[in-house]
This record gives C-alpha cells, structure tokens and sequence, in this order.
C-alpha cells in the first residue's frame, strides 16, 4: 500500500521523493502505519501460502498423479500450514489491532510505539527467513529445499538423523524470531488496552473488539512461550548433544507433543477472537442494533480464555493417553463448546428485530456465522474421542479446520477489510465487485471444505502426496481442487477491488456506516494523532449517544 | 462404496465407535438443523425492505432469561454427549485380552510395517493375517504397537480407529472382525517422504485358513538348487544386511523379511502387485514405485536382476 493517504503525507507542499516514503515507513512508529505494514505482509505472504495449496490441490486432482515428487509435496504442505497461521493469519490479526484499538479506545497509539515496530519487523524477518529456506535450507548447494516436516513438526522426524541439513532449522530460528514478535506486540496489545483508554471508557464500556483482543493477547503471551521454549530445546538436540526428543537415545516424543499443542489449541483462540471482534462489531451496525448481551459475550470470551488453555491434548487422542486423561479432554473439549456457542446465539440475537442491510462486510459475516456453526459442531464430533481415532489425521479434519479458519476467520478477515477499508484509505470500495468476490468465494468455499468432509469418512489420511485409485476418493478430490480454482479467483477479485478503490473509489466521509464506536468520529485516513481531543465516553456506542441525544444508550446501561 | 469407509464397520471398536458416531451426528445434526433455520430465518425475515424508513430498529441489550436458557440447554447436550463418549473410550481402551486372543507385535518402519506374533514364532511385513472372530468363542487379535524410527499410526477403518506408533512409547488396540475378507487402511501419521506409500493389509480368515497360513509361515525358506545363481547375488551383495531370509545367512532386521516372499499379494509395502515384472522393477530401482524410499538401487545388471528375481520367485 502507498502513502498518499495518510495526512501528513497528503499536507505536504511538494511530492516527496520515493526514498523518503520509504524511509518514512521503515523507521515509522505509528500504529496505524505499523497496521497497514502488517496487513500487506500478510496479503503477500497470503498469495505466497495460496500458491502452494494450489500446487497440493493440482497434484491430488487425480490418483497416482505426477505433478510434483513427494519431497516437493511434503514442503508445500509443511509451509503452507507454517505460513498460513504464523505469518497470514497472526500477522493479519495483529494488523488489524494495531490499527483498530487505539483509535477504538480513544488513544493516540499504542502503549509502546517502539516495541511495536521492533515487534513487527520481527515478525517480518522471521517470514523472509523462513522462506529463504528455499534457496538455502541445504547449506546453499542447490536450491529447491525448505523444511519437510509437517507444520507440527513431530519429533523424531526433526532430529538430525531424520532431518539432516538445515530445511528444519529455518522451520525452527523462524518461529523463534516471529516468536519474539509475536510476544512483544501481545503485551504491547494488553498494555494498550489496559492503559491506554480515554477518560471513563471503563473495561465495561469497551468495544467488544477490544475485549477480544485483550483475552487474544494474553493467550498469545501464555501460549507461545511453551512453542518458543521447545523451538529452543529442538536446538539443543540438534546441535548440542541434547535430548529431550531425541527417541534413540531416550527421549520423548510425545513430550514434543505436549509443547507444540499447548500452545497450538490456544493458538487456535487467538486467531478466532480477534475474528470474533470483528463480527460483533460489523454486525450490530448493519442490523441497526446493539449487540445483544454485552456482558454475557465479555464472559464467554474470558471463558474461552481459560478453557483454551486446557484442551490441548485432544489433539492427541490416538497417541496413547490413558482412559482417564483422554476422557478428561473429552470434556474439556467439549466445554468450550458453551461459550462459543453464546456467542453465536448473541449474533442470532443481535439480528433478531434488526433492519439488516446486507453490504458486503454483512454478507461475509453472516457466511461466517454458518460456517462457524459447523465448524463447531464438526468439532464437538472430533472432541468425541472414540470418534475422533477415525477422524483425526484424515482429511476430515483438514475439512474441518479450514472451516475454522477459512470459513470462519478468513470470512471475517474480508468482512473487516471491507468495514474498515473507507476507514484506512478515505474511499469505498466497488459494492458490486465487493458482492461478486463474496458469491465467488462462498462458491469456491464450500466446493473445496464442505466436500472435503467426505474423502476423510471414506479413510483419506492428510499428507499423502498420491493415493491409488479404487478408493472411492478420485471424484471428491477433483471437486475440492475445482473448489481451489475458485476460491483463488475471489482472492484475485479481492486484490483488484481493493486496488482500484484505493485509487478510483468514490470518497468515503467520516461515517459512511453510520456506525457507533470511536474510530468512525474522527477523520478518513484518520491524522497521525487520532483525535485533536480526546473524546470522553459515556456508553458502550458514544456515537449513538451523540447521534440519539433523545435516547442515549447509558441511560440503559 | 470405498474400502476404507469408517462408516461400514466389520470390527467390534470399529463397529463401537460407528454406534457413538451416529448418536453424536443425530445430536450434532439436530442442533445444525435448529440453529441453521433460526439463523436463516433471521437473514431473511429482518432484512432491511425498501418502505422501511430511516428511523433504527428497537434496542435491545439483552435477555436474561433467553440467554440462561442458550447456556443450559448446550451445558445438557455436552453432558449426555460427554458420558457417552467417556463409556466408549472405557469399553475399548480398558478391554482385557481374552485368553484366546491372538497377540501381534506391529512395528512401524519407515514406510513399511513389521508383523511379529511371538506366540506362534512367525515375522512377516505388510499383510497381516489374522482369525476371524466368532461371537460365541471370541479370538480378538491384540496389537503391541512400536516405532523403529519416527511416528507413525495404524488406521484400518473398517477394523478400529487410529492409534500412533511412537518410539519409546509402546501402544496397544485390539481388533475383533466378524467377517472375513481384505480390510484396507494406511499409515495415518505423517513418518517421512514415502508416508503415502506406507500401506495396510489386513487378511482377515477362518480359523482354519489362519493356522494354515500360520503353519505354512513358520517353516524356513524353501530350497532349490535351480536358483543357486540368485542365492550367491543375494548373499554377496548388501541385501542380507537388511532382510532376512530364514535358513540362510541374512538376517538384516531393516528391510522386510523375505522368508515367504512370494507368499504376499503386494512388495513395496503394498504399493503394486506382486508380480515377477514388478518384483524385477523394484530390485532394479525402487525408487520406480516409491521415490524416496530407503531401499537402494543396487547397480545390478541384467543378468544377475533375473536370477535374483528367479531366487525371489522360489520364497514361497
């Protein structure tokens, strides 16, 4: 993305030369350029992660096909799910916050302005490494390698007996450098929200978004220091004789297990809620009405956070717990089910007696509560442990959390680009455009992840770079890889419309939503400063009480 | 109908687990059916119409009553579902072995699996053979699950569901199958580059069939004088360091056991057929079938690739 939009820039007597934009950008502090930052290295490192699903999708067309060897295989499907969650989705997520919260709550930035470019940059770095790994992941003679060892990275396949070279250890210092990012901009997040709130704006009267983020960042700190922790006890094994996972000489591999999952079922929380926030402030505005049940949605969202922090092991039912420890997960698992599902009831309620307008942020979020619904409910069918030693590693569960994060985060990732995007650049994008990326994508969704269910009942394992035919999965895989198709054309109509508009696109205004929360009161791009004054706030929705004199929301509060 | 469905059990955890699965979908489902219809109907029914005016819909913050009512029927439907599942997991992960029963070591290779059952003094690799279990004198057949290298999982759906072999971590399941026939499955847990060639056969037969083939295991590698030639290529070269053949010299333990080679429907780990045009593609180069397996090519020529697949032929 350019700068010409932001309002210094736009003040400025001459054109600045190139170099000074750039040097603008890299040595910026300011949250909402640190926002855009993260956003469009995520959309960069999207296309990247896209490239490789599509290359598995054209490999698995049909049986016994020969597109790609298994080596090439078993690197796409390792990066794509590395890319896809620590350097598209997190980043994403981050981006948005960083944008969003401080102009939410009334702040002029972030707590910590510096640690949030260190944090960024971090992250930045962390993806450029792991990608340098194409180039060098074998000691830089001969290009063509990047890590093989799946995105959970199970141990012993990562020690140096079954990994040798060095593919695994770019797997291993990226995510110890994103890591790094990831920790800083979490506390940054936390501090903010805590700090950082304009005069009376109590946490009870925070927007819900910020409420969500604030529970995502703790779970962020908590959930990847474990990762961290384990990325460097992997080095140790590598290179200084250690042992912790080393299995031949006494080591624990389901040890690497327990590490990777405590953090990685949290981490599902943390790319979801802030996705939360987005749909509970996308949708009151479009029904027209106040989201349903404040204080019980804050509640479900602490729950979340509590109980995300003890689910892990069901990613592990089939490793050989005992009966005890696996019920145990059982119900933890299915626990969390409660508040998630609240929260769907509170969207339903929202809607309920709304005059909803269904613009394209709309659409996407109400997609997003269907698809949610099932994603839900496909993994109360895999909390169900018996269940789920015929579900899990098959392509059922690949089904299933594409619908958490494509159908449910992803959905809501778009709804958000568009919500905001008059917010960011001061235009709207293109209505129509915006509904045919919509219809394209729900098209292209469903084709691919809805289908996708069915190969894993009729015993399709994940990561299987070929499968004979005869297994009656030839059909179902055509049609998810035409689905793939798809999708990939609603990206390229996203990425179009997002460009033209930012050029071509009518001038938004302040308010073209006619929304409630903070960041629609002041200016589009909004000033380096945020606000001139710091507003004061007297309800959960200022602007309504502002726009409603005669019915203002603390009245009720 | 794929050979693989989860859905058309033939085993009793198999068949224990499908009966959960059921209640789990009719509950699950029932609740998709009520939620998706409330959810459409609220997308429909509060649509914005073009003779509304601009005024904003009534305000409503909230309902205690509806939403305790959204938060204890789920807490319900989570117990029921919980109990359910918990009783499963105790019927099939606490099951004790029947005297009867027959006992399997399985370890995982990389791409290949090794069948030991230690009471009958047979090792075999890739097809495993096991008595089909008849309901009044139940003969189950117990796995002991282990890993020679990295993780791998044993996943026959129509037997049982998945469970991991893992190094240092012995595992165990158990299969009951009522009927007999071919029960196809694959290792389920990513192991290395050839995990999608890493295939599951399991023979289920009669009690008579299965002490046969049993019987028939158990004997040394059949002599003939006729392949002399094959033998000496076998023997001078480094195949012995990996397989084993019983009676002769080799005794390697990282390839499959070759003793009763021809007595096995697939090579490679049931990847292709095992006829003589493919045993001879597979000696020449294995990475013909399964690029990146760790079976080197030998280098070996024409003449010396027949009568070692002649020697193969006569392992019966």
């Amino acid at each position: 993305m350019s700068t010409g939009s932001i309002a210094w820039d736009a003040a400025a007597p001459e054109r600045t030369p190139l170099v000074e934009i750039l040097h603008g950008w890299v040595t910026t502090v300011d949250h909402k350029r640190l926002g855009i930052m993260y956003v469009g290295y995520a959309l960069l490192l999207l296309m990247a992660g896209g490239v490789e699903a599509m290359i598995m999708r054209i490999q698995l067309i049909r049986p016994l096909n020969h597109f790609v060897s298994p080596e090439v295989f078993n690197r796409m499907f390792t990066m794509h799910g590395t890319t896809m969650i620590f350097f598209v989705v997190m980043p994403m997520l981050f981006g948005f916050a960083n944008y969003l919260v401080p102009l939410m709550i009334g702040a002029r930035d972030m707590a910590f302005p510096r640690l949030n470019a260190f944090s960024f940059w971090m992250t930045a770095f962390g993806g450029l490494f792991l990608y340098s790994s194409f180039i060098g992941g074998d000691g830089l003679y001969g290009a063509g390698n990047a890590p093989d060892v799946g995105w959970f990275a199970y141990a012993p396949l990562t020690s140096q007996t079954f990994s040798p070279g060095h593919s695994t250890d770019f797997w291993t210092l990226s995510l110890l450098v994103s890591g790094v990012g990831s920790i800083g901009t979490a506390i940054n997040i936390f501090a903010t929200i805590i700090c950082m709130r304009c005069p009376v704006m109590t946490l009870g009267k925070m927007p819900l978004l910020a409420w969500m983020n604030l529970v995502m960042a703790g779970l962020v700190i908590l959930a990847i220091s474990p990762l961290t922790a384990a990325q460097v006890m992997l080095m140790v094994d590598r290179y200084l004789g250690g042992h912790f996972f080393d299995t031949q000489a006494g080591g624990s591999a389901v040890m690497w297990m327990h590490f990777f999952w405590v953090f990685g079922h949290p981490e599902v929380y943390v790319l979801v809620l802030p996705a939360f926030g987005f749909a509970s402030e996308i949708i009151p505005v479009f029904s027209r009405k106040a989201i349903f049940g404040y204080p019980v949605m804050v509640a479900a969202t602490v729950a979340i956070g509590f109980i995300s922090m003890s689910v892990w092991a069901h990613h592990m039912f089939t490793v050989g717990m005992t009966s005890n420890a696996n019920t145990f997960f059982v119900l933890s698992t299915m626990a969390i089910a409660v508040p998630t599902g609240i929260k769907i009831f509170n969207w339903l309620g929202t809607m309920w007696g709304g005059k909803i307008q269904f613009n394209t942020p709309m659409l996407f979020c109400v997609a997003f509560l269907f698809q949610f619904l099932m994603a839900g409910l496909t993994g109360i069918m895999q909390g169900a442990a018996p269940f789920d030693w015929q579900l899990t590693a098959s392509y059922f569960v690949i089904a299933h959390f594409h619908y958490v994060i494509v159908g449910g985060i992803l959905f809501t990732i778009f709804a958000a680009f568009y919500y905001w995007f008059p917010k960011v650049t001061g235009r709207m994008y293109n209505e129509r455009v915006g509904k045919l990326h919509f219809w394209i994508f729900v098209i292209g969704f469903h084709l691919t992840f809805t289908v996708m269910h069915i190969p894993g009942i009729l015993g399709m394992p994940r990561r299987i770079y070929t499968y004979e035919p005869g297994r009656g999965w030839d059909t179902w895989n055509l049609i998810i890889t035409a689905g793939a198709f798809i999708q990939a054309v609603g990206i390229l109509i996203f990425l179009g419309n997002l460009a033209w508009s930012y050029f071509r696109g009518a001038l938004a205004g302040n308010d073209p939503w006619d929304a409630w929360t903070l960041e629609w009161s002041t200016a589009s791009p909004p000033p380096a400063y945020n606000f001139a004054v710091i507003p004061e706030v007297r309800s959960r929705r200022p602007l309504w009480d502002l726009k409603h004199p005669e019915d203002p929301d603390w009245k009720y509060e | 109908m794929s050979p693989t469905s989860i859905f058309a059990p033939v085993s009793t955890p198999a068949s224990t687990i499908f009966g959960l699965s059921m209640f789990v979908l009719v509950v699950t489902g029932a609740i998709f059916v009520v939620v998706f219809s409330l959810l459409a109907y609220a997308s429909i029914k509060f649509r914005r119409k073009p003779e509304d005016h601009d005024c904003e819909p009534a305000q409503v913050y909230g309902s205690t009553q509806v939403e305790l009512a959204w938060t204890v029927i789920p807490v319900l439907i989570v117990v029921v579902l919980f109990l359910a599942s918990a009783r499963v997991i105790a019927s099939i992960q606490n099951a004790v072995a029947p005297p009867k029963a027959i006992a399997v070591t399985v370890i995982g290779h990389q791409y290949w699996w090794e069948y030991r059952y230690p009471d009958l003094k047979v090792v075999t690799a890739n097809e495993l053979h096991v008595p089909v279990s008849d309901p009044a004198h139940p003969t189950p057949t117990f796995l002991t699950l282990l890993s020679a290298d990295t993780d791998h999982s044993f996943w026959v759906p129509r037997l049982a569901g998945k469970t991991d072999l893992i190094p240092n971590h012995p595992n165990r399941t158990w299969i009951e199958p009522r009927e007999t026939g071919l029960f196809l499955g694959q290792c389920s847990q990513y192991c290395g580059v050839q995990h999608a060639k890493m295939l599951l056969r399991v023979y289920v037969q009669t009690r008579a069939e299965f002490d046969q083939w049993i019987q028939q295991q158990a004997k040394p590698a059949a002599e003939t004088g006729a392949v002399f030639e094959g033998r000496r290529v076998f023997e001078s070269t480094a195949c012995i360091n990996c397989h084993t053949i019983a009676g002769t010299v080799a005794n390697g333990r990282f390839g499959p056991d070759l003793t009763h080679l021809m007595s096995r429907d697939t090579i490679a780990s049931g990847a292709v057929a095992n006829t003589r045009e493919n045993l001879r593609r597979w000696i020449r180069d294995p990475s013909d079938f399964k690029p990146g397996c760790l079976m080197p090519a030998m280098g070996l020529g024409d003449a010396q690739l027949d009568s070692l697949t002649d020697y193969m032929e006569t392992l019966r």
